[in-house]
Formats: C-alpha cells, sequence, structure tokens
C-alpha cells in the first residue's frame, strides 16, 4: 500500500562533491510529487537516494535520514534490496532485457528474486501488472515476443508494469516520458493519475506542463552556481507552486526566465 | 616540419574534386602498372625471372614511373601522395604473400594423406607407409577441452571481478597484469607448468594436465580480455533495472548481465581456444609425444597434434617421405580447426547476438 | 541548517546478503588466483633455476656455466626479433594506414579480418613455410648479398645454402608480430577525431599531408606500443625459430646469412628440453627464466605506453 517518505536533512555527494544539500521535505501518500527545476541541479540524484540507487554508484554515498512510514530506510541492519523491493523505480529511457518476452519482463522482478509462485498465480500478476500499465490490450496476443519489439511507448508502460508487478509501496519516475511521443506520453500521464489510488509516486521532470497537469505537490531544485550542491528552494502544492510561488527564484524558473 | 607548412600554403590546393590542368586523369595509374607489367614480363620471364618477382619489379618500377609522371605533369605534393598510397597498398599486398604462400603450400603437401586411416589409426608399429593422428587428435581435443574447463570459469569470474565489483587499486594492478599476461611467452607457461607438476610428480613428469594448465595459463587472460570487453557493453540501465526490481547484484549478474554478453562471451570462448589450440611449445615440455593412443590427461605422456606435426617432421625415420606427409597433414588439420574455429566464433556473435532495445 | 544525526559515517555498504558475498568474493578470487599464477610463474622459475646457478661451471651444458650459456642464446633472441621488428614495423604502420584511410570502408573490415587471420595460424605452421616455401626462395639473395654487401659484417657469409639463417628466422618472426602491430596502430588511428583530420583537409591537404599532419603524431604511442608488444611476442616465439634457424652452440655474430647461428631462448628450450634430465633442465629453465624477466619488462613498458594514451586521448 502507499506510504508516506519523510526526508530530513539529507546531503547526497558522489566523492567529495556534495551533489545535493539539507533536503528536508515529506511525501505524501496516494498522490504524485513531481520534482523540477534545471539540468544538473540534483533532482534524479535525490530521487534516487529515495531507493537507495545511488550508492550502486562507485564513491557515491549519502547523509542524512530518509524513512518510510516510520522505517528509517538507511539504517544500520536495512538491506538496500529490501529498500528497492518496497520502491519501485522507472527510468528516463525504457529498459527492457533484451533476451526476455514481454511475459518475462514483467515476470522479472518475481523470478529474478526466485520467489516461488505458482503457474497460474503468475499469469494472473502478469495480467494485472499489464492492465494496471494499460498495456495489457496491445500486447495479450504476443506475450512471448521479445520486448524489443515494442515500441519506445510501449517499452515504457511494459517496464511500468514491470515495476508495479513486485507490488511496491512507492513508485519512483525519473523523466520517464522525455524520450517518448507526445502520445505516449499522454499514455504515462494519464497512467500516473490511475496509479496514484495505490503507490505514493514522485516524478521527476523537465516538462513543467507535465508537472502542473499531474502533481499534487511540487518541489523546486536549483543551484546557485556550477559546482555548487543542488537544494531544494521550495516545496509547496502544485497549484501554488505555478500560480504564485513563494520564492523569487521559483517563479523565474516556471516564467522561462532561466534554466 | 617548416617545410610542410611553407608548402601547404603554396597555391594549387589538390583535394577538391575540380577538373584542372596537371591533373592525371583516374586511369593514369592503371595504364602505369599496366605497362610497367609488360615491359618487366616482356624482359624477365625470357631471361628464366621467377614469377613473383617479376610482381615485385612491376611493383617498385610502377611506383617509380607513377612518381615521376606526377612530379612532371602535377606538382610535387601530389605526386609524393601518389608514391605513399602505393606504397601502403603494396605493403598489404606484400603481407598478403605469406598468407596465400603459407596455405597453398600447407593444402597442397597435406591433402594427400588426408584420409580416412588418418582419421582411424595411430601410430602403433607404422614404419614407413600408412598410419595416422587419431591420437593426437583426440589428445589435442582432450587437453583443449580441459584448457577451456580451467580457463572459461576463472576468467570469466575474474572479468566479472573487474567489471562489476573491482574498484581501486587491486582491480588497476589485476588489469594491468592480464594485459602483461597476454605476452608471456609460451614456453615459459609449459616451463612453469612443468615445474609445478615435478614437485608433486618428480623430475621428468609428462601429463596431459599439465599440458592443460600451461594452456590456460596463456589462455585465461585471453578470455579475460575478451569477456571484460563483453560485459562492460552491457548496457548499465539493465542492471540498473534490475537493481530498482530490488533483485541483489549477484542475481543481476548471473540472471541478466551473463544471458544479455552470452554471444560475445561464445564468441570469445573460440577464439581464445583458437588461439591456444595450435600452441606447441608449452605441450612439448609438458606432455610430450607417444606413439600409441593414450585418452586419460592423468596418466602419462599423451600425443597432440602440434607436437605430433613437429615430430613427424623433425624426426621422420626413414624412409623419411612417410612421416613428412603425415606432419603436413597434421598441419593442414591444425589450419583448419584453427579457420573453423575463427568462423565459428563470427556465426556466433553474428546470430546469437540479442537484439538490443532501441 | 547541517544538523547531523547520531550514526554520522554510514559505512558504504552496510548489509551485504550471503549471495552477493559469496559471489563477488568468488570474483575477487578469480582475480587474485590470476595474480597467484603470475607469481608464481615467476617463483617456480626460480626455484628450479636455483641448482643451475649455484651448480659447479662445468657440469652445466656447454663446461663453462650458466651465464656463457644463456648469453649466447639470448643475443640470438633479442637478434631476431630486432630482425622482426625493422621489418614488421613499418609494414603494420603503413598496413594499418591502408585499412583505416585507404582501403573502401566497405572492405576494409573484410581485409582487416584477413589480416588478423595471420594472428591465428599457429607458430609451427610458420616454422614447415619458413623451411618449405621462404627459406629456398632467400638462398638466391643470400648469395647475392654475398656477393655484392659482403664488405658488411651481416653478409659476411659465407651464404647457407639451404637458406636456414637468422634473416629467415626474422622474416618469418616479422611476419607473425605483423598483425600485432597492425591491429595496436589500426585501433589508434581509427580513433584519431574526426575534427583534426577534417581540419587537415580544409587546409588542402593531400591525403598523406593529413596523415602526417593529424594521424601520425595522434598515433604516434600506439605505434611504439604496438611495436613493442611485437617485441614481446617476437622474443617469446618458439617453434618457428626452432625449425627455420640452423644453429651451432655458443655461436655470436652479426652474420645474418650463414649457417652457423646462435639459438633463441625458447628454440634452444624447446629443442633440447625432451631429451634433458638432471642438471640440464635446470639449467634451460634459468634461461627460460631470463626470457620470461625480459619479455615481463617489454610487455610492462608496452603496456603502459598503450594505456598512457589511453589517458591522454579522450577518445572515451
Amino acid at each position: 500500500m502507499a506510504k508516506r517518505i519523510d526526508i530530513s536533512d539529507l546531503n547526497i555527494y558522489y566523492g567529495d562533491f556534495r551533489a545535493v544539500a539539507d533536503v528536508t521535505v515529506s511525501i505524501e501518500p496516494r498522490s504524485v510529487t513531481a520534482l523540477i527545476g534545471p539540468s544538473g541541479c540534483g533532482k534524479s540524484t535525490f530521487l534516487r537516494s529515495i531507493n537507495r540507487m545511488h550508492e550502486v554508484l562507485p564513491g557515491a554515498r549519502v547523509e542524512g535520514k530518509v524513512s518510510m512510514d516510520g522505517q528509517d530506510l538507511y539504517g544500520p541492519d536495512v538491506d538496500p534490496v529490501d529498500v528497492r523491493r518496497q520502491i519501485g523505480m522507472v527510468f528516463q529511457r525504457p529498459n527492457p532485457f533484451p533476451t526476455m518476452s514481454i511475459y518475462d519482463n514483467v515476470a522479472a522482478g518475481i523470478r529474478l528474486n526466485a520467489r516461488k509462485m505458482k503457474k497460474s498465480d503468475l499469469d494472473a500478476l502478469v495480467e494485472r501488472s499489464l492492465q494496471g500499465a494499460n498495456l495489457w490490450r496491445e500486447v495479450r496476443d504476443r506475450l512471448n515476443r521479445p520486448a524489443s519489439g515494442l515500441s519506445g511507448g510501449q517499452q515504457q508502460r511494459l517496464c511500468i508494469a514491470r515495476a508495479i508487478a513486485v507490488e511496491p509501496d512507492v513508485l519512483l519516475m525519473d523523466e520517464p516520458a522525455s524520450a517518448l511521443d507526445p502520445i505516449s506520453t499522454l499514455a504515462i500521464e494519464d497512467l500516473m493519475t490511475e496509479m496514484k489510488e495505490r503507490f505514493t509516486i514522485v516524478i521527476v521532470t523537465h516538462n513543467m506542463q507535465q508537472a502542473a497537469r499531474v502533481s499534487e505537490q511540487t518541489g523546486f531544485f536549483n543551484l546557485s552556481a556550477a559546482g555548487q550542491p543542488g537544494r531544494l528552494i521550495e516545496f509547496n502544492s502544485t497549484e501554488k507552486i505555478f500560480s504564485n510561488p513563494d520564492e523569487k527564484a521559483t517563479e523565474d524558473y516556471i516564467s522561462g526566465r532561466f534554466g | 616540419m617548416s617545410q610542410t607548412t611553407g608548402t601547404l600554403l603554396s597555391p594549387p590546393p589538390v583535394t577538391g574534386g575540380s577538373r584542372r590542368k596537371g591533373r592525371l586523369p583516374r586511369w593514369a595509374a592503371w595504364a602505369v602498372f599496366g605497362t610497367a607489367l609488360v615491359l618487366v614480363a616482356g624482359i624477365g620471364l625470357p631471361a628464366g625471372l621467377a614469377l613473383a618477382l617479376v610482381v615485385l619489379f612491376t611493383g617498385v618500377l610502377g611506383t617509380l614511373a607513377l612518381y615521376v609522371l606526377s612530379r612532371v605533369t602535377e606538382n610535387r605534393r601530389t605526386a609524393t601522395d601518389r608514391l605513399v598510397t602505393c606504397v601502403v597498398v603494396g605493403a598489404f599486398a606484400l603481407a598478403m604473400v605469406p598468407l596465400l604462400s603459407l596455405v597453398y603450400e600447407v593444402v597442397s603437401r597435406g591433402i594427400g594423406r588426408l584420409d580416412g586411416e588418418f582419421f582411424n589409426s595411430s601410430l602403433v608399429g607404422v614404419i614407413g607407409e600408412g598410419g595416422g593422428a587419431y591420437h593426437a587428435i583426440f589428445g589435442t581435443l582432450i587437453i583443449t577441452g580441459l584448457t577451456a574447463l580451467i580457463s572459461v570459469p576463472i576468467g570469466l569470474l575474474t572479468a566479472i571481478y573487474l567489471v562489476e565489483y573491482g574498484s581501486g587499486r587491486l582491480k588497476k594492478v589485476i588489469t594491468f597484469l592480464v594485459d602483461v599476461m597476454t605476452g608471456i611467452p609460451s614456453i615459459v607457461a609449459g616451463l612453469f607448468a612443468y615445474a609445478l607438476f615435478a614437485i608433486f610428480f618428480g623430475p621428468g613428469v609428462r601429463l596431459g594436465i599439465a599440458g592443460a594448465v600451461a594452456l590456460s595459463v596463456l589462455m585465461t587472460p585471453v578470455f579475460v580480455r575478451s569477456a571484460e570487453e563483453v560485459l562492460k557493453l552491457v548496457p548499465n540501465e539493465l542492471r540498473e533495472a534490475a537493481y530498482a526490481l530490488g533483485v541483489p547484484k549477484w542475481r543481476t549478474v548471473v540472471k541478466i548481465v551473463l544471458p544479455t554478453a552470452v554471444a560475445g562471451l561464445g564468441t570469445g570462448v573460440t577464439l581464445a581456444v583458437a588461439r591456444v589450440i595450435g600452441e606447441t611449445a608449452p605441450l612439448l615440455v609438458t606432455v610430450g609425444i607417444t606413439n600409441a593412443t593414450n585418452l586419460n590427461p592423468f596418466d602419462g605422456r599423451m600425443a597432440t597434434l602440434p607436437v605430433y606435426a613437429f615430430y613427424q617432421l623433425t624426426q621422420p625415420g626413414v624412409p623419411p617421405e612417410f612421416a613428412i606427409d603425415r606432419a603436413w597433414t597434421a598441419a593442414l588439420l591444425l589450419i583448419a580447426l584453427v579457420m573453423a574455429l575463427n568462423v565459428v566464433a563470427r556465426l556466433i556473435s553474428r546470430f546469437f547476438a540479442p537484439t538490443t532495445g532501441r | 541548517m547541517t544538523t547531523t544525526n547520531a550514526p554520522q559515517t554510514q559505512p558504504p555498504r552496510a548489509v551485504r546478503r550471503l549471495g552477493d558475498r559469496l559471489f563477488a568474493g568468488s570474483a575477487r578470487g578469480a582475480g587474485v588466483l590470476i595474480l597467484l599464477v603470475l607469481a608464481g610463474v615467476a617463483a617456480f622459475l626460480v626455484i628450479d633455476a636455483v641448482p643451475a646457478l649455484v651448480a659447479p661451471a662445468r657440469e652445466v651444458p656447454g663446461g663453462r656455466g650458466v651465464l656463457p650459456y644463456v648469453g649466447p642464446l639470448l643475443f640470438g633472441t633479442v637478434l631476431a626479433a630486432a630482425i622482426a621488428l625493422v621489418v614488421a614495423t613499418p609494414l603494420g604502420v603503413a598496413i594499418a594506414l591502408f585499412l583505416t584511410h585507404y582501403a573502401p570502408r566497405r572492405l576494409a573490415t573484410g581485409l582487416a579480418y584477413v589480416v588478423d587471420l595471420l594472428a591465428a595460424i599457429p607458430s609451427i605452421v610458420y616454422g614447415f613455410w619458413g623451411i618449405v616455401w621462404l627459406a629456398p626462395r632467400l638462398v638466391p639473395f643470400y648469395r647475392w648479398t654475398e656477393a655484392h654487401l659482403g664488405f658488411l659484417p651481416f653478409f659476411a657469409g659465407p651464404a647457407s645454402v639451404t637458406g636456414k639463417t637468422m634473416f629467415t628466422a626474422g622474416l618469418v618472426l616479422a611476419v607473425m608480430v605483423l598483425p600485432i602491430i597492425t591491429a595496436i596502430s589500426r585501433e589508434v588511428f581509427a580513433q584519431v577525431p574526426t575534427l583534426h583530420r577534417e581540419a587537415a583537409l580544409a587546409l588542402g591537404a593531400t591525403r598523406w599531408e593529413m596523415i602526417r599532419m593529424a594521424v601520425l603524431p595522434y598515433g604516434r604511442s600506439g605505434i611504439i606500443g604496438g611495436a613493442m608488444l611485437g617485441l614481446g611476442r617476437a622474443l617469446g616465439e618458439t617453434l618457428a625459430i626452432a625449425l627455420v634457424l640452423s644453429v651451432s652452440a655458443g655461436t655470436v655474430t652479426f652474420n645474418l646469412i650463414s649457417s652457423t647461428n646462435p639459438s633463441t631462448i625458447a628454440a634452444n628450450i624447446a629443442l633440447q628440453f625432451p631429451e634433458s634430465s638432471g642438471i640440464d633442465v635446470n639449467t634451460l629453465i634459468a634461461s627460460g627464466l631470463a626470457l620470461f624477466l625480459v619479455t615481463l619488462a617489454v610487455n610492462v613498458i608496452a603496456r603502459a605506453v598503450v594505456n598512457r594514451r589511453a589517458d591522454f586521448s579522450g577518445a572515451n
């Protein structure tokens, strides 16, 4: 079920370089939270630190506290692998597994974790997940075909199906539509609106109209100069951010005066 | 250098396709070389010049003539350019001479004994005519198979370490030393295996497995290199996709990275095997030779195809011609094996490559 | 602002699953094993070489101790490799240029593959070819050089009648190392930034001028590295030399066309080892150790040169 995420005093590093500084924010369950800001401001890095994907990179580390419904995600005896099972992620570019069929891609989270499941249950899960990603009707007759045969937009929805098949509580989306055409983008946005009933969704986007369309809350990241860490400048309801932001920098960015 | 810049700034730029006065037509080069050939052949062949020398002299004469012609009708820079072109093309042609002559010699001398008896009899009791390399063929297959069995797991794990886990100093050291190891002389690898096994079995030891160990020293670094390249080609996005599903790293490597890279790995194994299957020196000092069939790599001498070829040629006995024929057939078989492995490697990489998502 | 909470210094990987630890451990173990093998090669050679080094000089083959035994062999090894390099380096560079800048794009890959085939042919087959094809064809050439260039020590003669000379051996080695030099040079030439090449062409340079201005300077360390890797291979080549070189023990001469030549370390081991026992084996292993050290040094330098270029290329 959708869970709430509380982040306090989060600092994110690449080696000695501090990429993101002092983020404190709470993300509400059953809603879409959008993160916007100019390139290189650390939004994606921040997103990746929520499910502990950041530390996969060599030299990368995180300081501060991230908790999900009170459970400390960076606690000393927490396995990052378990965190990622609870917090799914969809990437900028669709990345289905090229050696697997459509069916196997959706089942990948179950199979790769060697969880035993009856064939009929797995079939049902695959169908449910593909329906949840609005892809079922398009691929139902070719579940055993390679995933690489799908279009870009279909591949991205397949990746969403793959992510929700492991039934996470939170879904992180890193510019999920930036590599897609407008129609596929619309499909993804509709999907987000449906999915927020069941998941907490955090989306990074460069597209401000998209943020305005799909999200309830919006956070604006910025950095004062190149080489400086990115900071969360403002976090407010989407409506307020786009109509009457508290910060001058937010207004400048929204109105296209920089970035 | 200063001269170059000087000439560069001099007026006529020559790269443009535009036709200008003083530009040789396209067919000029062919005409020059044709004339040279007619001249050299006309004078040389009656005088008993070898065919290879005719070709050689034609190349030299044609190149010089073209250079002079270009100097006269075009300009110095174009002439130099043409000269270099001739030299570079000539260098490639020259490199083909050994390849073609080698293949021709081996095939024409080896084809005679490429018969059934060669494949199904050993040298037991053979004096003079007949006999075969049954024992050596199987010896080579067994020892090479053992080599692959040792090298592939170690090499693959090492490559996985270097690509997926390695960091810092140890990774750098291993990468560097794997490179250095590819340069170990094969005979030294043989001496190493001999010394290693002599500790346990006493001096003078000859064992098939010792040969396999020696060949592994040669094959492993080759395979590590190619496996490393192939694993690096697996897009990072796939690893991240798996991590994001809560898949532990080792399962990601085993279930996602390796299957994605399987074609490249197959190619790498095949090429690494091709690299060692013709090695003679290490087997000469570790496995020795025998006339009888011994298929047990843990019990004494074995015959292998390269060593067999070596001894048949260098110690043919009396009368020598039969053994020498067998030596050439063994050499032909070796080349055929190596070429076949190379072709297989290319086929693997062409047909089994995964269709990476676009 | 920077209120830091209690467990400030979190270890970068606090929890790792058993499977991960086992798998990472065995991968690392395999890497370390490779280091151990390399160390083992050196160690075992040293251990087995010691008896020869401490043995009385007259018990060592040749009767004058290990150094006088290995010395001429080392000389022969270096001489053959040097001939190979002098022939193969310019040829290899020219072929690499042909493949990268002269051959039609569509043909280049296939032609490069053909050159690579030269590397696939087993060393012993080169030996066979050297005996029956190359050596006899060089005999008239040796006669001619003896007659006309005999005043040079290299061609002092008497010319070999079989053609099994140091020069022939060097040529066979040259063919064998050619693909290595070609491959490395080709790789570097192909990486020359298009910008450099186009800049040269835009100045109105001919193709050769472009190559001299942009390609060769950029590829210099690649050529050097490739040549040194070729050198490493040539130093260690065994069977081809063992077959095409007619040797007499203990010779040291620059005469390239006679039938009295020093052997090379590797060829000498291959020819003597099967019939040797006792201290003779130790002596051969001692010579193998010398070969190992020389090739190791050459390879280390070569790799350092090639890698340094990779660091500076910025092609990534």
